[in-house]
């Protein structure tokens, strides 16, 4: 199994010198994992390294094709509050 | 007797009355000689070093540890200035090429900074490869960092050896509590930290950090972004902390969010403050610690003064032909440099006699309105003095004269309403904004201005001036004031005859 990054990553390089396996590359329009590379991080983390430090959320599919951080999750702000925190924040 | 109206420098002692009152810059009296020497050509470090010299910013930092709500990730935005915006991501080689250009094309730039687009420490391989190179090639450069402080310990050594003697760390709070309403999470340890643990973590690295760099004798700068409803009662507090663990200047920032920035607190609608919210957080913190006021959030790549950004003339492909013979680059900066601390002698023993009588100004006082400050804008492009044409002033700094003295209070910046020609469709509007940026001030100094814009300042309430083009700034300040207040006592009188 291999994590994928997709349209929608910055290219900020946080990434590319964290994964263990250097399976990360420079590439345009966004960075590329090398898939036959990747290992998911086991036996070097406990936690897979470039999704936990991608600050864009989505742009890092799993194994089974679903976002590492999905929407939501980095910012802190569940989709379906976004209106209640907007309202909150405007009345400050 | 004679009150001494302008007085900068070393040879005053005590008292600031001068537009660096609140920057050290012009507070170096009581500094040592070698602490004095390092800020006196730091733009960023003294508010009247920033007339005189230039700085630059090298994009080679891109990756960041941890996640700002007023931050976005995304560059590509030649357009916008703002910090952790940048246009190419240099290579460190690349920027050392780009700093040597700089420095032979623009001899008065002093400093270089790796302040991005992400953290510099959070890029460790390429932000010392960049300074390694420039410590052997430009010995005559400042080379400085700034950082969010999370990874911050742990490179301190490193930065000591390679001469880093100014850091800037952005400490927005020192309350986790206040802290998880501006970081949603921080990369540490292997893994993603959320919530009050992110915060707390971060602000442990960062006092941690603040006291090793003091007691190396790095001088540290805290910068503060000033987010209202998040951490404006906050600040300072903030102040009081970093000051008490050694930190030689503090700068508080406005938050820069619109929702077009794509940063939580732009799509979210959390505001910046107003320039007076701004100003009052800085007084208010200026009891504790000295502030700096002339700040201008310039991009991680800027170049030139601290009010312009050349950054374009230098794109890599711009340079890349260029050959640069630096010895002979650096001996040419030391001529320029030289010139520039002599007109700065100069300016100062040029203002150290702009007296006034304290008897004048006491009779006036007794007269009702005079003890009165007034703010006042000024139109300048650097040097200390007003020699920039109203109309292509991209920003007025603004200063509050008093009966005692004139001192710098802020940057006010505009959005430029005329490039030359005077039949633009947008100029209209354009003024109105110009002039509505320069809410509460009383009269703006210029070295010309147009029959336009003259009339339209006037019907705001603003006195347009330019009868003191090419004067230092301070000394034509205090002229203006003064003829202002004998006006209106005589106005006053009038009045009473009547």
């Amino acid at each position: 199994m291999a994590f994928e990054i997709i349209e929608g990553c910055v290219n900020c390089w946080a990434c590319l010198p964290l994964c263990p396996s250097e399976a990360i590359r420079e590439a345009r329009p966004h960075f590329l994992i090398d898939a036959g590379a990747c290992t998911e991080c086991e036996g070097d983390f406990a936690h897979p390294q470039c999704a936990s430090i991608c600050p864009i959320e989505g742009v890092i599919l799993n194994g089974a094709g679903e976002p590492v951080n999905p929407p939501g999750s980095l910012s802190g702000i569940p989709p379906g509050r976004l209106a209640a925190v907007c309202a909150e924040i405007q009345a400050r | 007797m004679e009150l001494k109206l302008i007085a900068n420098g070393a040879d005053t002692g005590g008292g600031c009355a001068s537009s660096g009152c609140g920057s050290p810059g012009d507070r170096l009296a009581h500094l040592p000689e070698p602490i004095r020497a390092r800020v006196n050509n730091h733009p960023c470090f003294s508010e009247d070093a920033h007339h005189h010299y230039a700085r630059m910013h090298v994009a080679v930092a891109p990756a960041c540890n941890i996640q700002c709500h007023y931050c976005n990730r995304k560059y590509d935005c030649s357009n916008e200035s703002r910090p952790g915006v940048v246009s190419e991501l240099l290579t460190p080689d690349q920027a050392v090429r780009k700093v040597l250009a700089v420095a032979a094309a623009i001899p008065q730039m002093t400093v270089l900074g790796i302040a991005g687009p992400g953290d510099p420490l959070a890029n460790p391989e390429r932000t010392l490869e960049t300074f390694r190179q420039l410590a052997a090639k430009a010995p005559d450069i400042r080379l400085c960092v700034s950082t969010n402080g999370l990874a911050l310990p742990g490179m301190v050594d490193a930065l000591c050896r390679h001469n880093i003697e100014h850091v800037t760390i952005t400490i927005n709070c020192v309350d986790p509590d206040v802290g998880v309403k501006i970081y949603p999470w921080i990369f540490w340890n292997n893994r993603r930290v959320t919530g009050r643990k992110a915060s707390e973590i971060l602000i442990e690295q960062q006092q941690k950090g603040l006291e090793q760099l003091v007691a190396r004798g790095v001088l540290v700068k805290v910068n503060s972004v000033l987010i209202p409803g998040v951490n404006d009662s906050h600040l300072h507090a903030v102040s009081r902390v970093v000051k008490a663990k050694g930190a030689f200047l503090h700068n508080v920032m406005p938050l820069i969010a619109e929702p077009e920035h794509g940063t939580v607190y732009g799509l979210m609608g959390q505001r910046g403050p107003t320039s007076e919210e701004l100003n009052a957080i800085q007084d208010a913190c200026a009891g504790d610690m000295v502030m700096m006021r002339h700040c201008r959030q310039c991009r991680a790549d800027a170049v030139g003064m601290l009010g312009e950004d050349r950054g374009e003339e230098f794109r890599l492909d711009k340079i890349a032909d260029r050959e640069i013979d630096y010895a002979a680059a650096m001996a040419r900066r030391a001529e320029v440099q030289a010139a520039i601390e002599a007109n700065r002698a100069a300016q100062r023993g040029q203002t150290g006699e702009a007296f006034v009588p304290v008897a004048s100004l006491t009779r006036r006082r007794s007269g009702g309105s005079a003890s009165r400050s007034v703010l006042m804008a000024v139109a300048t492009t650097g040097g200390g003095v007003i020699d920039q044409h109203f109309g292509h002033a991209r920003e007025f700094l603004v200063f509050e004269a008093s009966p005692s003295d004139v001192r710098y209070v802020g940057c006010r910046k505009v959005d430029l309403y005329c490039a030359g020609g005077d039949t633009c469709g947008e100029a209209e509007s354009a003024l109105a904004k110009t002039i509505q940026a320069l809410e509460g001030c009383e009269a703006v100094l210029c070295s010309r201005i147009g029959f336009e814009p003259w009339g339209a300042l006037e019907a705001a309430g603003i006195s347009p001036n330019g009868e003191h083009a090419m004067e230092p700034i301070e000394s034509a300040i205090a002229e203006v004031y003064r003829e202002m207040m004998e006006t209106e006592t005589w106005h006053s009188r009038s009045s009473r005859v009547a």
